[in-house]
């Protein structure tokens, strides 16, 4: 059986003072191989916990995972994680960090080189790879991010607000180049994100998480990344039902932060 | 205080003939802003105010020893040197009072003296001659050449015509003419400003003594085998210091037990100052070697302990998930991710130890050893070796802030990401 299973995964944290808190409730996914999903909620609703739990750093206190048919116990190179910011080896130039999975796999320069170059050509770091990371832009950070996550050919990619500390403009180009990859990778794509716009665009589904507990809410199956792959994201933005779907979600994400207010509100 | 009012004038000074006379004709981007009073970014120190501070500082040094360096007009007032003289009013029993003069010859100290000459005069005090070395003081036995002695009821009354008293003293324009409780004159010449050479020798001379122990040695050491023991003491101790404490360090910074078994010891060790160690570690291992490379371990290997387990938690977590996710093992990620990840902070933790180790062999070396820069300035401070003193404070000087520039080059090498990230 191929592709990502999320079986009735349930997160409790036990609090110091006793307590604890329902990080996520029963939440089951089946993700089909090649499928790119973007997670959005409020703050709080669980969805880099649900990240982290498929990426194999947290163990859940309740539910499965499976992948291509095994439990997920750990984190592996079979699932790939870009992570928002700060995550690059800055002791290492450009290529060594793209190289860094084939490397520690043990595998030798002709075997990784070729394709570690069409992935730095890929994204546009031809010129860049000899330089430190530290000396690129965040956009181009991001980038060597992305290409090091591919060198590696994972299953799986999970995406934590990769483009979040990104400009408009950056981020704009940064998203078609993230479908660009996936179109062209055909990997399966978890994508967390706080922008409603981002999820519109890059999801080909698209799940909304609630919080306390953090459950999934509403799940959309959209056109606009397929559109997207072909045609300018400005132009998927103008579309009419892109328009609609956007507010529908605000609002939708709107009324979850002013429960969670009023809430706050009340026991304060 | 006048070395500091003079200092101070310098200050001053030099700061309005800097910004009146020099125009800067810089038009970088810092000189075109406006608001430079608390924008630490634009305070940049004033090279000129930098050369003029260490210059002023040698110029007092100098004017103030009477150094051969500066020309003569900038010497403080030195010493009085040649021969001074003063009259001596004297009564004895049965007898009118008589004036008789007295020479003193002041020579410089270290010099060869011969007493001066001088007619004994007419009366029955007759004249004195004596000789008295600048910056020191010398009774003068005014009766003991006189017809009357103290037998007679010798006294002197006056000096220079001003009445004198036991215990009183008249200042004449060669120095000071006091008189001890028993009558005897005591003749302090003027003392100038400069310092004598004992309490402050001048640059020149702890120069010429630097090359005199360069050559010839001092306690059967040369100076380079002196700083050269201590900074090898320094080396071995930190070194060792290195290689325990960074493991030590990582491993605290990875394991719970590791954690808990010696974060008591580390946050013991880490307050008590090496330097309170010295006399437990002269007990057990003595002056030798082995007690000084052992102590500087011990002032080394918390500090590296320490700055190799911030190095570990100055990870960032999504580092360390990314290599693992990359498929890294456990010891890929010490290896790649941990260890290059904690070498700012193991850099930082070297130059304080560097730092903290220099300090404590020098401090180690006052109190015991056969050799070492601490031993040459604490040996010659016994003998009163000024200038011996004040070259090796500043070799040392030199010695801690030249290590502090290799280990700054060593880590902008080495570390290029350090505070870019």
């Amino acid at each position: 059986m191929s592709g990502l299973t999320i079986e009735k995964i349930s997160m409790r944290f036990d609090l110091p003072n006793g307590s604890s808190v329902q990080a996520l409730k029963d939440v089951s996914l089946q993700l089909a191989e090649g499928e790119l999903l973007s997670v959005l909620g409020p703050s709080g609703c669980g969805k880099t916990t649900l990240l982290n739990i498929v990426a194999g750093f947290l163990a859940p206190t309740d539910g499965t995972i499976t992948l291509n048919g095994h439990r997920v116990k750990g984190p592996d190179a079979e699932r790939g994680m870009v992570f928002q910011q700060g995550a690059l080896f800055e002791w290492m130039s450009v290529r060594e960090n793209v190289s860094f999975g084939p490397r520690m796999a043990g595998k030798r320069e002709r075997d990784w080189g070729t394709h570690v170059d069409h992935l730095l050509d890929v994204v546009g770091l031809r010129d860049f790879k000899e330089k430190a990371v530290y000396e690129l832009s965040g956009g181009m950070q991001q980038r060597v991010a992305l290409a090091r996550c591919l060198a590696n050919d994972p299953d799986v990619i999970l995406m934590d607000e990769p483009l979040g500390a990104l400009d408009a403009l950056t981020r704009e180009k940064m998203q078609g180049l993230v479908l660009k990859l996936w179109k062209e990778t055909g990997k399966t794509i978890i994508l967390i994100t706080h922008s409603v716009e981002e999820a519109l665009l890059l999801g080909e589904r698209l799940l909304v998480m609630a919080p306390r507990p953090g459950r999934i809410h509403r799940e959309y199956r959209l056109p606009f990344a397929d559109m997207g792959v072909n045609a300018d994201l400005r132009e998927v933005k103008k579309h009419p039902d892109f328009g609609q779907k956007r507010e529908e979600i605000l609002s939708m994400i709107w009324d979850m932060e002013e429960e969670i207010m009023g809430r706050t509100e009340e026991s304060a | 205080m006048i070395v500091f009012a003079i200092y101070f004038a310098i200050f001053v000074i030099s700061f309005f003939v800097v910004k009146f006379v020099v125009h800067r004709a810089a038009t970088d981007y810092t000189s075109l802003k406006t608001v430079t009073f608390g924008d630490e970014s634009a305070v940049t120190p004033n090279r000129i105010a930098s050369v003029v501070s260490v210059l002023s500082i040698f110029l007092l040094w100098a004017a103030f020893t009477g150094s051969t360096l500066v020309p003569g007009f900038l010497h403080a007032p030195g010493p009085f040197i040649g021969d001074a003289t003063f009259t001596y009013t004297a009564q004895a029993a049965g007898q009118a009072p008589d004036d008789a003069t007295v020479t003193i010859r002041v020579f410089e100290v270290g010099t060869e003296v011969e007493q001066p000459v001088v007619d004994p005069g007419d009366g029955w005090a007759k004249n004195d001659v004596d000789t008295v070395g600048a910056w020191r003081s010398g009774l003068i036995r005014v009766d003991s050449n006189d017809e009357f002695g103290r037998d007679d009821g010798h006294e002197v009354i006056a000096v220079n015509g001003e009445p004198i008293a036991p215990g009183q003293s008249v200042f004449t324009k060669f120095g000071r003419v006091g008189m001890s409780p028993k009558g005897t004159l005591n003749f302090e010449p003027a003392k100038g400003w400069q310092m004598e050479p004992i309490w402050l020798p001048a640059p020149e001379a702890v120069w010429v003594r630097v090359g005199e122990i360069a050559t010839e040695g001092y306690r059967s050491f040369t100076l380079l085998e002196h700083l050269g023991y201590s900074l090898f003491r320094v080396v071995v101790g930190f070194v060792f210091g290195a290689l325990v404490g960074i493991p030590l360090g990582f491993a605290m910074g990875l394991s719970n037990w590791f954690r808990g078994w010696f974060d008591p010891i580390v946050e013991f060790m880490r307050p008590v100052p090496p330097l309170a160690l010295i006399p437990l570690v002269i007990i057990w291992a003595g002056i030798g070697e082995v007690g000084k490379i052992i102590l500087l371990f011990l002032a080394a290997l918390w500090i590296m302990a320490i700055a190799a387990r911030a190095g570990v938690s100055g990870v960032s977590i999504s580092k360390v998930h990314a290599a693992y996710s990359l498929g890294a093992s456990k010891f890929q990620i010490m290896r790649h991710v941990i260890m290059p990840n904690s070498l700012p902070e193991i850099f930082t933790g070297a130059r304080v130890a560097m730092g903290v180790c220099w300090g404590t062999v020098v401090a180690a070396e006052l109190v015991a050893a056969e050799k070492g820069a601490g031993m040459m300035i604490m040996v010659a401070s016994k003998f009163q070796q000024t200038d011996i003193v004040l070259m090796g404070i500043i070799l040392i000087g030199v010695i801690g802030f030249g290590i502090d520039i290799l280990m700054r080059m060593a880590e902008k090498a080495l570390v290029p990401w350090k505070g870019r990230t």
